[in-house]
């Protein structure tokens, strides 16, 4: 047993935590959430050229530095400290994981775009009637000659206006909630038939609500329900190491801010019940850690092993967010409600994360599914 | 002991739902259906109503304008607001700074500000909590010095700052706590000012909430020069009428009817939103459970109301208890807030405010209520912080009630 990081290990996440600290602060941050596009390419170029980090979980023969879900784990909790809008986990953890497990014809292609910070992907999964649920689809893929047409509508694609490419969900067969029939799809974000609605979101990211019509798409994979569940919960693994950073911060933050402020003559971290909380926190917090880690190790194993690893892990994170969220918020008393400074918006990150990929009721049912079979 | 409304309060009841049904403006109702956010004559426009009617202000002394009704009349006024959904009548003038007035002012400022706060001519705000001076407010540093004027009248000159001032860009005037006394001990030297908020020498600066809203402000006083006759009661005895104040503050904070109506309505949600398995979620069990808990929780909040207004009715002041109230009330509203989050599965994450929700080209985003379910989270955990925290709501309970 080990759970240390190797020399490599650490020096991306120096590297990659040195760089936001000089150039993603919370003010400079701010003014891209308010600006139009919403995000920064020059940093995303960074991340590809200055840090080379959008290759550190492909293996060499792809050119990327041989690591894997380790160092995405690394990279997205620095991605949760500094609240990065960039769309590290749908481009490299997303994108990367569908490329790297399908070996699709344009995989290599795919993967280097990636690495090279040419390419970004959404992930289109969710539709309008469909919560949680990555079967429900009402999304089709037709045969046309050598490639596919997809005609649907996608909800809530994070990321989608800065995206190259649209990684997408669609029945090639079976019925609309059947896993079987499931296929997954590359679109091209210039490809015809696309109606996009770009929208904010509630955390300073973007996202669009997707309809394809009669839309070219390349097949990655067919009645590839399982690999769908396999990349999304590397990318639940990946977002558990996101909400570990923005706990962390949600953490520290408040200890600070309660050291410092005083009440009654007495700065309000002497007063035992915080004190009480921020230990509650702070316990949240670690085994917040330990599920992440323990989810990130066991994406190898078979689909029920690791299908219960990630959702013990998204359950715990979901309900630790909102503690340590909530309780954040509480401490800093007036100063928690204001959108000037950045703990409030650490609060509203771990609250989008709560929900995506699943809430913790249906991580909660999934692994009971899984734990204790269907008929239980 | 019985559960049971008298025949009288069923009439009344009836009396108030039909009033309201037949009066509350359209135009108001819609943009509440729509999330838009209230202007100054959106919220003055169902006031002004019922002033009319003379219904506003239903807790004041029957002489100065209040109705004279009981306190299970007045829980059902409540409820029956709640459950029409009208948009509350703000606190800040009718509950807070007149019963101030009528309690510890002069004939002249009785008549000055409470038949125009009745009408709902003057806007109040509060400008009590200072950068400085949150639950600990009576380490307040806004300071006033006694001067006289270039015509020879007696001032207060007012330096410092106030935070967190609810709707103060709207405000007419502010009532203010202030310094008179900084060599006294903390609570001693404290005076209670009502000031024109159009004095020079006053700037309200918007402070952004993290659900985007402008609802509260900084308040900046700058050499502003109030006229001593704007005092109410003693000078340096501004502590007694604040607490007398955050007393009324308290009361019907617990808004089991305002949540009783949310439950009613977040049961409509998930009537209609999905599940994972496609099915309502209200059929979910998992998510049932959530909303039976909350109902169970509100229903032992609401006997618990009911036993304390039983008890005012009899003669017994809302007591200690309104803690407790204020305690589990915001709990459960923010509770509510929380579910209807949940309900709104990935179409929580829109944001809509200055962005237009139509328009654009057709695609539709998400249910309607969407729109507003995390905006409206966030901005609730602002009722466990304000009017006394639940930590030092706690602290009293421990105080005051266990003796600790
Ligand atoms: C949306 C909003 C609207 C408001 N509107 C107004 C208004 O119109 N007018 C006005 O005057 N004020 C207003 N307030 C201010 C409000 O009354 C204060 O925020 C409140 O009194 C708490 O003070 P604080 O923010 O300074 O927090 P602090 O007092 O610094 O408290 C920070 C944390 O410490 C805890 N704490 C403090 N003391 C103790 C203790 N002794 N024991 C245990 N825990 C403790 C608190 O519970 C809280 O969790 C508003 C606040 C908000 C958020």
């Amino acid at each position: 047993m080990d759970f240390n990081f190797t020399e490599d290990q650490t020096m991306l996440r120096d590297s990659i935590a040195r760089y936001l600290q000089d150039r993603y602060d919370f003010d400079t941050r701010r003014k891209v959430v308010a600006s139009e596009s919403g995000w920064r390419p020059e940093v995303w170029k960074a991340f590809a050229e200055e840090l080379g980090i959008l290759g550190a979980p492909f293996s060499e023969e792809h050119g990327g530095f041989g690591g894997g879900a380790i160092e995405n784990m690394i990279v997205m909790e620095e991605v949760g400290k500094a609240l990065v809008i960039e769309p590290y986990l749908s481009t490299v953890v997303i994108g990367g994981g569908f490329a790297k497990h399908s070996g699709f014809a344009g995989a290599s292609d795919l993967i280097g775009g990636i690495i090279g910070g040419e390419t970004i992907i959404a992930f289109a999964y969710a539709e309008p009637q469909g919560r949680y649920n990555l079967a429900d689809l009402k999304t089709t893929a037709k045969k046309d000659g050598a490639g596919y047409t997809l005609t649907g509508h996608k909800a809530v694609v994070w990321g989608a206006p800065w995206a190259t490419h649209y990684i997408v969900t669609a029945r090639t067969g079976g019925s609309q909630k059947e896993t079987s029939g499931v296929g997954v799809f590359l679109v091209e974000a210039s490809a015809s038939g696309i109606t996009r609605r770009d929208y904010p979101t509630v955390d300073g990211s973007r996202a669009s609500e997707i309809q394809f019509d009669n839309t070219p798409g390349i097949l990655i994979a067919d009645d590839a329900y399982g690999l769908v569940e396999q990349v999304t919960d590397e990318a639940i693994a990946a977002l558990c190491a996101e909400a570990v950073g923005v706990q962390r911060k949600l953490h520290e933050g408040t200890l600070d801010y309660t050291k410092q402020r005083k009440q009654f003559g007495a700065p309000i971290a002497s007063f035992q019940v915080l004190q009480h909380r921020m230990v509650d926190m702070f316990m949240n917090l670690e085994q917040s850690v330990s599920m992440t880690y323990m989810a990130t190790l066991k994406l190898g194993e078979d689909a029920e092993e690791r299908g219960k690893a990630v959702s013990s892990a998204k359950v715990h994170i979901g309900r630790a967010n909102k503690f340590l969220g909530q309780n954040a918020i509480q401490l800093h008393g007036g100063m928690g409600m204001t959108d000037e400074l950045a703990i409030g918006h650490y609060f509203k990150r771990a609250t989008m994360i709560e929900g995506l990929f699943g809430s913790v009721d249906h991580h909660l049912k999934r692994y009971e599914t899984l734990s204790f079979g269907k008929a239980a | 002991m019985n559960l049971d409304f008298a025949p009288e309060d069923v009439a009344f009841r009836d009396e108030v739902r039909t009033f309201i049904a037949e009066n509350y403006p359209a135009e108001l109702r819609g943009k509440q259906d729509e999330g838009e956010e209230m202007s100054k004559e959106d919220f003055l426009s169902w006031h002004k109503i019922l002033a009319k009617k003379g219904w506003v202000a239903p807790s004041w002394p029957k002489a100065l304008g209040g109705t004279g009704w009981t306190p299970t009349q007045k829980y059902i006024w409540s409820e029956e607001q709640a459950r029409a959904d009208t948009i509350p009548i703000l606190p800040f003038g009718i509950n807070m700074v007149s019963p101030v007035i009528y309690t510890f002012g002069t004939d002249e400022q009785k008549k000055k500000f409470l038949p125009a706060t009745y009408n709902g001519e003057i806007w109040w705000c509060q400008g009590y909590s200072e950068p400085g001076a949150g639950s600990d407010l009576a380490g307040l540093s806004t300071r006033a010095e006694r001067i006289t004027g270039d015509d020879g009248k007696e001032y207060y000159l007012v330096n410092g700052q106030k935070t967190w001032t609810t709707l103060a860009q709207h405000a007419d005037w502010g009532f203010f706590l202030v310094r008179t006394d900084p060599t006294a001990k903390k609570q001693e030297g404290i005076s209670f000012l009502l000031i024109d908020m159009k004095t020079p020498g006053i700037t309200v600066r918007p402070l952004i909430t993290i659900d985007g809203a402008h609802e509260v402000n900084e308040v900046f006083l700058e050499n502003v020069k109030v006229p001593v006759e704007n005092r109410i009661f003693d000078e340096n005895k501004g502590w007694t009428a604040a607490k007398f104040l955050l007393a009324h503050e308290r009361s019907g904070i617990a808004g089991v009817a305002r949540s009783k109506r949310g439950i009613e309505r977040l049961r409509g949600i998930a009537s209609t939103q999905p599940g994972d398995d496609g099915e309502p979620l209200l059929s979910d069990p998992m998510f049932k459970r959530k909303v039976a808990e909350l109902e169970i929780d509100l229903t032992a909040l609401e006997y618990t109301e009911l036993r304390t207004l039983a008890g005012e009715a009899q003669g017994k002041g809302p007591g200690v208890e309104s803690s407790l109230l204020k305690i589990k009330g915001t709990e459960i509203g923010q509770r509510l807030t929380d579910l209807v989050l949940e309900a709104a599965g990935h179409y929580g994450a829109p944001y809509f405010r200055g962005f237009p929700k139509e328009g654009g080209n057709a695609l539709p985003i998400g249910p309607d209520f969407a729109a507003r379910a995390a905006p409206t989270y966030f901005n609730m955990r602002k009722t466990s912080i304000f009017g006394g925290s639940n930590e030092i709501q706690r602290n009293i309970i421990a105080k005051m009630v266990l003796g600790l």
